[in-house]
């Protein structure tokens, strides 16, 4: 008789006998039908898993099996066929995974988790994902009322805010922060989404301090204007809307760059955005010089943005100013444009034709 | 004790990782190498085994460059530096694309070292074994720098140090022989160093320098030749002088 050593059949599949069950074998000095040991073991296993059916020791010849049990599966098959049911549920997001998902590596870090953006899934009841995207897109269209500009000039640089939040033609809030500091020698503006660009501000201060931390150097404003500008390429066409300047003082001196939720990023010398921006702009780069002192830039970007909230109904409020020098940032003004109107354009006394005078006493 | 040596995630009882000092001890094995630093220019250097006949030595280099302004030499298992090398190099080249800006020197190291600490932690990994040297000038103060890792993951900066075969020996030379020093004569110190351990002779040693604004530079046989002579040199002067010198106290006495 062929010498066989019987495998457990705990681990593999029922339908799977390593021989005849109703050959003879041999487990040390014992020799029993190789059925009598399937039955053992069977009934063992069955205390904890009540659902098999017996009919299979009895059953004259070998039958398909109606049942599998799938606890059976090594871990291996366990994980794959979890991966393929956690693939069909979800959209493929691995074109919109940041960057550091591409560095091949053994295990995935702590750190990766805390920073790696959260996918989810799709929106319920949505049949046409791209339908829904044009229409969410569309519907955020006019959200970003604001007038925001800064500008670098030798001095450092200079950004300045209006603070009028509006719903469509709702004046929601006369009173809004709209420069976020980031940090005490970084400044991020905001125009479109509040809330986005509140939490990403947020977010980006948290990954400065880690940097500096690690590194035992600020970060420069390239780089964290990179880093947001990452984050939100990998949530492009989710709906965030953001359009933010990160102004700062680094080692290489000022830096501006203007960042939006379209992934893109811009380093300039002069930048406004908003529906404002265009008649902001128009002040701006009439006044504009390199070489002005810091009352100077003041006063020009408290103008730019006065004549925006003038002639744009969704910019109004009161105009933040702030410098950023070589210390870091420093709120230099926060003037009520109503009570500029009236500085930059005082009422004059009109002549009056004729004048009421108190009749002499007769 | 022989039970706490398999998994490399078990700590022995007197609190001791064997995988990680017997991946050191595949490090003590491997080929020497130095680093020394200098005000103005680091240096490598690494014992060269004979090559054999037919095989093209310029496939062979211990010496690498991970960056334009960071280099690396290594004492151990070539294959798993192979597998270190390729991932700090993409790791500076992702830093330079999300911070638009060079790593510096400290950056690659405490990466290396993370890399190789993951391995000390995880089930069915072992360690990579070897300790490297990772020299440079940092991109923004211009100043040069030498690091040191091992396969526990700890890292350290050092003036100048010595991994691979025979190290002890050599770091004690540069412990009594160490000054500061700038050009030329910090390559003299590494050679110096390196001829205690190794035969003397250009085909043995091969030696990289990395000054601020050339980068990374392979010396040629010729070069290094050169330098021994000089070495030599001075060697044998000095002796004399110490002969001279003991001569005429035993005459005059």
């Amino acid at each position: 008789m062929k010498k066989m050593k019987v495998i457990s059949p705990i681990l593999m599949e029922v339908s799977w006998v390593p021989c005849s069950p109703l050959r003879r074998v041999r487990i040390g000095p014992i020799k029993v039908r190789y059925r009598m040991l399937l039955l053992v073991f069977r009934l063992s296993f069955l205390s904890f898993f009540p659902s098999l059916s017996l009919s299979q020791h009895f059953a004259p010849t070998r039958t398909k099996p109606h049942h599998r049990i799938s606890v059976s599966l090594n871990l291996k098959q366990r994980k794959q066929r979890e991966e393929k049911r956690r693939m069909m549920m979800k959209l493929d997001t691995s074109g919109l995974e940041s960057f550091s998902a591409a560095v091949p590596s053994a295990m995935a870090t702590a750190e990766d988790q805390l920073f790696a953006p959260p996918s989810f899934d799709l929106p319920a009841g949505c049949a046409d994902f791209d339908k829904f995207q044009m229409e969410a897109k569309q519907t955020l269209k006019h959200a970003k009322g604001t007038t925001t500009l800064a500008f670098i000039f030798n001095q450092g640089v200079i950004v300045a805010a209006d603070s009028r939040a509006s719903m469509g033609g709702y004046i929601s809030s006369q009173s809004v922060k709209k420069i976020i500091e980031i940090n005490p020698y970084m400044l991020g503006t905001m125009a479109g989404g509040a809330a986005d660009c509140q939490f990403w501000h947020r977010n980006l201060g948290i990954k400065c301090r880690l940097h500096e931390l690690a590194n035992k150097r600020r970060i420069s404003v390239t780089g964290a204007s990179k880093l947001l500008a990452n984050i939100l390429y990998s949530y492009r066409g989710m709906g965030l809307s953001i359009g933010t300047m990160i102004a700062g003082w680094d080692e290489k001196g000022p830096g501006l760059y203007y960042v939006d939720s379209e992934g893109g990023r811009l380093k300039g010398n002069r930048f406004s955005v908003g529906s404002g921006s265009p008649y902001a702009y128009g002040v701006l780069d009439n006044g504009y010089r390199p070489d002005m002192t810091v009352d100077e830039a003041h006063e020009l970007a408290r103008r730019a943005i006065y004549h925006a909230t003038f002639r744009d109904g969704a910019s109004g409020g009161v105009v933040s100013v702030y410098h950023v020098g070589p210390n870091g940032w420093k709120k230099l003004s926060g003037d009520d444009v109503s009570e500029l109107h009236y500085k930059y354009y005082p009422v004059q006394p009109t002549p009056v034709e004729h004048e009421m005078v108190d009749a002499p006493p007769a | 004790m022989a039970r706490y040596d398999r998994a490399i995630t078990v700590f022995s009882p007197d609190g001791h990782l064997f995988q990680v000092e017997y991946a050191l001890e595949a490090v003590r094995k491997g080929n020497a190498a130095v680093g020394v630093r200098g005000s103005d220019t680091v240096v490598l250097g690494v014992e060269k085994k004979s090559t054999p006949k037919l095989q093209d030595s310029r496939t062979v280099r211990k010496i690498v460059s991970l960056d334009t302004h960071i280099a690396l030499a290594c004492a151990g298992l070539k294959a798993d530096a192979r597998v270190l090398i390729n991932r700090a190099r993409i790791e500076c080249q992702s830093h330079r694309l999300t911070v638009e800006d060079p790593v510096t020197v400290e950056y690659i190291t405490r990466y290396i070292a993370g890399l190789q600490q993951k391995y000390t932690q995880s089930g069915g990994v072992r360690p990579f074994g070897l300790s490297t040297l990772i020299v440079g000038f940092d991109p923004y103060s211009e100043k040069p720098a030498l690091y040191q890792t091992d396969p526990s993951g700890t890292f350290s900066a050092w003036k100048a140090n010595a991994t691979g075969r025979n190290s002890n020996s050599m770091r004690e030379f540069l412990e009594k022989n160490y000054k500061e020093t700038s050009g030329k004569e910090t390559i003299k110190l590494a050679i110096r160093a390196l001829l205690e351990v190794v035969e003397s002779g250009g085909k043995n040693i091969e030696i990289a320098v990395m000054t601020h604004k050339d980068g990374l530079r392979q010396l040629e046989e010729a070069e290094i030749d050169e330098y021994v002579a000089e070495i030599e040199a001075e060697k044998a002067a000095a002796e004399a002088a110490k002969k001279g010198g003991g001569a005429s106290t035993s005459a005059s006495s």
